[in-house]
């Protein structure tokens, strides 16, 4: 029997999901709540050439973006000396466990309070949230690295900062994509979250006042733009990986 | 130098040595390694002494945990010993040195490097320029017949031909000593043959002293001019036996009578060093 393409069978499941959407938008009572598809698309038509979709986009990217960054850009230095050195990994690691449990939504009355409700409380809960996250995957990588690569590095004349350089950041990069994608993910949740509780722009904020006037096809209009976003960028880290990290031995399905 | 005085007029037996200087190139003196752990000290050596010559091939046998794999790493400069010397060319080992090369049963190639990549790293570290490096690696490549496959990735490679890569690794570096810890044990066995008599070969042709850790007596026998027993709990160097059979040795050599009487009389050693350690 011939298999049928994986991509065929990927356009046949959205298109499914499509239908199953239309069907139970048109039972009444669904209906009410779960719009239809076309009435989502023209909200979408009308959002875009009010020119209020860019708005709220580019203001949620924006703080994704930043957030996310700075949690990359401290993530991977401290867990980069955690995996090196048991002093920084026994001084760090109570504080990271013990924030590691506390959901980021719940420090965002404590950053609006301290930051008000500004760019920079967004930004500052996306931060902690995707630091989190990044900072025990990147660790759990470094550490992972096989110590035999070490051994034939050393015995071939390799130095500290060789090492360093030549097998632990490229056997960890594996990790600090997977890390990537998991603090983009957490970053998308975090960012709804803070924007639900109070702004003024972007894509959370788009559907806390589109529910207050009972908007749905706005609100859903919301959550299917933030799906994609996500998806959009997720796949664009798996390209990464595939660039980058095609040395590694997988299993080929 | 010490003790270079080549006598070319002698009749040997090795083709190596008749040519060579003879003088000692590893002193292993009053070695001892004792691992601390939560259940007690564990000894992985008691009081080892070995002296292997100049472009010697020196094979070690024995049961597993009889400390074969830690004297190697001491020698590599990979562990330090808990007391006792091990000299390399007269000079105490502090470390890893340029002057030896390691290859491991793992293969341990940087998945991430192509093969031309794996083999010019080491020069890479010694500061050769790009060509010099090319030109290198490209020859050892050749040397192991895996010319065809420098841009592929290790991940491309079957077993026996990351082997080969990992051991023109070691070479391009063109250390004086070669330790190889196990090096076939992951192999078939044909790929296995294949490679211990390319190893021969390139060992008659490189002039190199090798420190070869297996556990199959076979192997042992046709590759070495003497093959150390060690025995386990503690581990220590229990006999050493002449393998007085001439170069060049190949897979009939198995069929010799000389091979099969050596191979049985290290084999009934070795099979009670065994029953020690299973007791």
């Amino acid at each position: 029997m011939k298999r049928i393409p994986n991509w065929l069978l990927t356009v046949a499941s959205i298109v499914m999901g499509l239908v199953v959407w239309y069907l139970l938008s048109s039972i009444p009572s669904i209906g009410a709540i779960l719009t239809t598809p076309g009435k989502v698309l023209s909200a979408f038509m009308k959002e875009v050439s009010s020119g209020r979709m860019w708005t709220n986009v580019s203001a949620s990217l924006l703080r994704v973006l930043g957030g996310f960054s700075l949690g990359l850009l401290l993530a991977i230095p401290v867990a980069f000396l955690m995996a090196w050195y048991s002093l920084v990994r026994a001084i760090c690691d109570p504080w990271i466990q013990f924030f590691r449990t506390v959901p980021p939504i719940a420090l965002i009355p404590l950053v609006i309070v301290s930051q008000g409700v500004g760019e920079s409380a967004k930004i500052s809960v996306i931060f902690v949230a995707t630091f989190l996250v990044m900072v025990i995957s990147i660790f759990q990588g470094v550490r992972n690295v096989d110590p035999t690569l070490i051994r034939a590095a050393r015995v071939l004349g390799a130095k500290d900062k060789d090492i360093f350089l030549e097998v632990i950041v490229p056997a960890s990069f594996p990790y600090i994509l997977v890390g990537i994608r998991l603090g983009l993910a957490a970053a998308w949740t975090t960012l709804v979250a803070a924007e639900l509780t109070g702004a003024n722009k972007g894509l959370g904020n788009m559907i806390m006042e589109a529910s207050l006037y009972f908007r749905m096809d706005v609100v859903i209009l919301g959550i299917v733009v933030i799906g994609i976003i996500g998806l959009a960028m997720d796949k664009f880290v798996l390209f990464l990986e595939r660039r980058l990290t095609g040395w590694q031995e997988i299993r080929q399905n | 130098m010490a003790g270079n005085t080549a006598k070319l007029t002698s009749s040997s037996i090795s083709p190596q040595q008749s040519s060579q200087h003879n003088h000692n190139k590893i002193e292993i003196k009053d070695l001892n390694k004792v691992y601390k752990g939560r259940n007690g000290d564990t000894i992985a050596l008691q009081n080892t002494n070995l002296t292997i010559k100049n472009n010697e091939f020196v094979c070690v046998v024995g049961p597993s945990g009889c400390g074969k794999t830690t004297l190697l790493n001491i020698i590599g400069g990979l562990e330090e010993s808990t007391s006792g010397s091990v000299k390399v060319e007269g000079v105490e080992v502090k470390g890893p040195g340029k002057e030896r090369g390691v290859v491991f049963q793992q293969y341990a190639l940087f998945p991430w490097k192509t093969v031309l990549k794996n083999v010019e790293f080491g020069l890479k570290l010694r500061g050769l320029s790009k060509q010099e490096r090319r030109e290198k690696a490209e020859h050892y490549l050749e040397l192991v017949g895996l010319k065809d496959f420098a841009n592929a990735y290790p991940k491309e490679l079957s077993g026996g031909m990351k082997q080969r890569v990992a051991i023109a690794r070691a070479y391009a570096v063109e250390p004086e000593v070669l330790l190889m810890d196990e090096p076939f044990g992951a192999l078939d066995a044909q790929t296995r043959a294949q490679l211990q008599e390319e190893l021969l070969k390139t060992w008659q042709k490189e002039q190199k002293t090798c420190f070869f850790i297996t556990h199959d007596v076979d192997e042992a026998v046709i590759l070495a001019q003497r093959v150390v027993i060690m025995s386990a709990r503690p581990g220590r160097i229990k006999e050493i036996i002449d393998v007085d059979i001439p170069y060049p040795r190949d897979q009939s050599t198995k069929l010799d009578e000389r091979f099969i009487e050596i191979k049985n009389e290290i084999w009934s050693k070795v099979y009670r060093e065994y029953l020690e350690v299973s007791k």
